[in-house]
């Protein structure tokens, strides 16, 4: 019967095959990996038993690199090509960078995205995180004892296009397959949701080593629903961490530091402010290059008071979130506190307040997001465990829109609109005879461009000419489930159609990718040829799975010579799988995707017809 | 129906969002029956139930879920509501173009922008609390007009004035909660 039939035939794996799928938190201060094995969520160790990978990376000048606790403990001795915290870089220009002046690196100024010269050469935030994901990848192979077949990597839900663009190009620089991109809140709800099989609206409260988020969820029968987020991409544990630095400079009455000194003293400010979690006070002791010894000592009273701003600040985006969500705190059910920075009492306290209730902490905050990675990892995998139908639906955090006469943004998609979405615009010529128009993509919530983020200028051109107000060009938007935009202009009122598709432009091209893989040292031995070809197979055996249990399922929704159409096509495929021409395979794999075409707008036809039939059932 | 709002009909192939949920076309709507049909579809054609699937089958999810979205999206809003049943019927809203308001209508609405900037330039975030509460009873009761005009009268001329109406109270909504970051 229609109502039982929730499995849809293509998804599930075919039987005894467990793909080898991971959730990575590509954190500020820390990432993890984790992954689903036999039916329990873990974080994966390395070899000492650590679970957490420091997030820093330093580059030796015959281009060897370090990662982690190596790079960890050398950080203070070679700042300059020792990067932590790279995350606070990605997809942002040199202006938008917080705290330059107190960051010990060569700073380039490239378009788009800030690079940073290192001993081994100019490299690209995007460069950096993919060492750490690099080693995160190889820690999974070696501990599940195979390939990966994808991950889930996540991103703070406040992240832009530009900074979730370039996380995924990290992805894909590190080898991986990147299932999706998920926010940050909402992998953490869904572990703790999971977890506790939780109904009702809960606030997830997100305070990173980089970066705050806040989102509100409705958890109900297996769907997490985010209903509004909000958040600030450059407030973190950092930032308290320069409170204290600045606190102990001034109290030292410390001259300006060099690059060694400025390093060293932040790390004792961490390690203050890591201290006076669980104590009344902490040292900061650092001996300077110069010999001068700074011995001082913080109490909690001080800490709290001169980080008060910060903690402040989180409230802010909290209570836009319930307003954009049409909530009030006494709608939310509990507050799930998420990140390392959660653990200092004055935030578990201003947030207790601000919710009139406890926090919610009985998952480890450094732990939950990639748990919550590794789940939706899993069920993307195709390992889709019994009885646990479970869907997330997501939002974007910022809007979307154009620039239009007078320098003013027009929104086009709203913020907290659930993805994936679309929308499309119609917008005129202004001059006679005009022939080509230019478009600039924003996003933010502000009305002047000069306070949106610029995502991208493109140019249609080919107008046919015609007296101003007359072309009718349609924009359309389209975001996937990744949160990614792409967007496309065409006249409409004409034959001839003049059309563009665009990605935003700091995004990495295909090709670059690939250059920079063919550049990097690890690769430069690999055979590019051999790695396209195990790439297009997989891609392959995939489709062919996919489309062979298609066809058992459905194959009542085809006429016997569209049937035997797609078998000739899958057939071909599977000829050519043995062979070693990648793009035989490649082009073969792209007619049966196309043969495919019509069946698969049929069968998602026929879901929403027995989801319909299923509900009336249910509801009389 | 005027000819040219049927020609508008067919030609666009204006989508029936309440048909693609089940439902029967009406401005007083079961929302919870709205939210159930649209998990039911949600949960068959996401993308993340077609993660492993061909090219072809991963777009056609993601056409259908991006329309999904969009129908949802448009029958949970009043106002968005509102306009797709009167286009349904033939009868176009023009939010653009219309934009005569009876007097006393403005008034008040001038009269609420005033205590707006007022309450602002005071930073006074109880005062805004009001206002929003005053305005989420107004709109309560222009939604059971609508309702009453749409649903029982189906005088849908008289319907498309007082969804005019409820957008303006929409903006004025709009405009309230971006106050607060003037006043926070």
């Amino acid at each position: 019967m229609a109502l039982l039939q929730i499995s849809e035939p293509s998804m599930a794996a075919a039987p005894h095959e467990h793909r080898l799928a991971v959730g990575i938190d590509l954190g500020t201060t820390n990432s993890l990996v984790a992954t689903v094995r036999s039916g329990a969520t873990t974080v994966l160790p390395d070899s000492l038993g650590r679970p957490l990978l420091p997030s820093i990376v330093r580059y030796h000048p015959d281009g060897k690199v370090d990662v982690g606790f190596a790079a960890q403990a050398r950080q203070a001795a070679d700042p300059r090509n020792t990067i932590v915290s790279v995350k606070r870089f990605m997809g942002r220009g040199l202006k938008d960078v917080a705290h330059v002046e107190n960051a010990p690196y060569d700073f380039v100024d490239a378009p788009g995205m800030v690079q940073i010269r290192t001993a081994a050469g100019v490299k690209s935030p995007v460069e950096v995180s993919a060492e750490i994901l690099k080693v995160l990848k190889s820690r999974a192979e070696l501990s599940l004892g195979g390939a990966l077949s994808g991950a889930v990597i996540t991103v703070p839900a406040y992240f832009d296009d530009a900074q979730r663009q370039a996380t995924k190009d990290a992805g894909k620089l590190a080898g991986l397959n990147v299932l999706r991109l998920l926010n940050e809140p909402t992998a953490a709800a869904i572990a703790y949701g999971l977890e506790n099989a939780s109904e009702g609206v809960y606030a997830v409260y997100d305070l990173g080593g980089g970066t705050f988020d806040i989102s509100i969820l409705k958890l109900s029968r297996g769907v997490f629903e985010v209903i509004a987020t909000s958040g600030d991409s450059m407030l973190g544990g950092d930032d308290f961490d320069q409170r204290v630095f600045c606190w102990a400079v001034e109290q030292a009455k410390l001259p300006p530091l060099g690059a060694r000194d400025m390093r060293l003293l932040q790390m004792k400010a961490r390690e203050a402010k890591e201290y006076l979690t669980f104590h009344g006070e902490a040292p900061i002791t650092a001996k300077l290059s110069s010999g001068e010894l700074v011995d001082l000592t913080i109490d909690t009273e001080t800490f709290c008071s001169i980080s008060q701003t910060l903690v402040q600040k989180t409230l802010g985006p909290v209570r836009k979130a319930l307003r954009d969500a049409g909530l009030t705190i006494e709608d939310i059910k509990g507050v799930v506190m998420v990140g390392g920075a959660t653990r200092m009492p004055q935030v578990q306290r201003a947030v207790g307040e601000f919710f009139r209730r406890d926090p919610l902490n009985n998952l480890d905050p450094d732990k939950v997001v990639a748990l919550g990675a590794a789940m939706q990892a899993n069920v993307l995998a195709g390992n889709k465990p019994e009885g646990e139908d479970w869907l997330l639906l997501d939002v974007i955090p910022l809007s979307l829109g154009i620039e239009t006469m007078g320098g003013l943004a027009e929104k086009i998609i709203p913020r907290n609109t659930t993805i994936p979405a679309a929308k499309a615009q119609e917008f005129t010529t202004f001059k006679d005879g005009q022939t080509a128009m230019t478009f600039h993509v924003l996003q933010g919530e502000r009305e002047l461009v000069s306070d949106c983020r610029s995502l991208a200028r493109f140019e249609l051109k080919g107008i046919p000419p015609m007296a101003a107000g007359a072309a009718r060009i349609r924009v359309s938007f389209q975001v996937d489930a990744d949160g990614l935009l792409s967007v496309s202009a065409q006249e409409k009122s004409t034959g001839a159609q003049a059309s563009i598709t665009v990605k935003p432009s700091y995004g990495l091209a295909d090709a670059d990718i690939e250059r920079m893989l063919r550049e990097s040292f690890e690769h430069a031995r690999e055979d590019v040829h051999a790695r396209a070809l195990a790439e297009y197979r997989v891609e392959a055996q995939r489709l062919l799975e996919a489309t062979r249990s298609a066809l058992d399922a459905d194959r009542n929704l085809l006429t016997p010579e569209e049937s035997s159409a797609i078998e000739n096509a899958m057939q071909a495929l599977q000829k050519l799988l043995p062979e070693t021409d990648h793009r035989a395979i490649k082009n073969a794999t792209d007619a049966l995707n196309r043969a495919t075409d019509e069946f698969a707008a049929r069968r998602m036809d026929q879901g929403i017809r027995r989801a319909l039939a299923g509900k009336k059932i249910g509801s009389f | 129906m005027n000819a040219g709002a049927a020609r508008a009909l067919t030609s666009s192939g204006l989508h029936n969002h309440f048909e693609l949920f089940g439902l029967v076309p009406a401005f007083a709507l079961d929302l919870e029956a709205l939210e159930r049909s649209y998990r039911e579809i949600q949960s068959r054609v996401h993308p993340d139930r077609f993660a492993q699937a061909g090219d072809a089958e991963r777009r056609a999810s993601l056409q259908w879920t991006t329309r999904v979205n969009e129908a949802y999206r448009t029958l949970q809003d009043p106002v968005q509501r509102g306009k797709h049943i009167l286009d349904l019927r033939g009868v176009d809203v023009a939010f653009e173009t219309n934009t005569q308001m009876p007097t006393d209508f403005l008034l008040q609405q001038l009269a609420l922008r005033e205590e707006l900037e007022s309450a602002v330039s005071r930073k006074d975030a109880p005062a805004l609390d009001r206002l929003r509460a005053d305005l989420s009873q107004s709109k309560k009761a222009l939604e059971s007009q609508i309702g009453i005009a749409i649903d029982a009268n189906q005088d849908y001329a008289g319907a498309a004035d007082l969804v005019r109406k409820l957008m303006f109270l929409d903006r004025m909504h709009a405009e309230i909660v971006q106050a607060y970051e003037e006043v926070e």
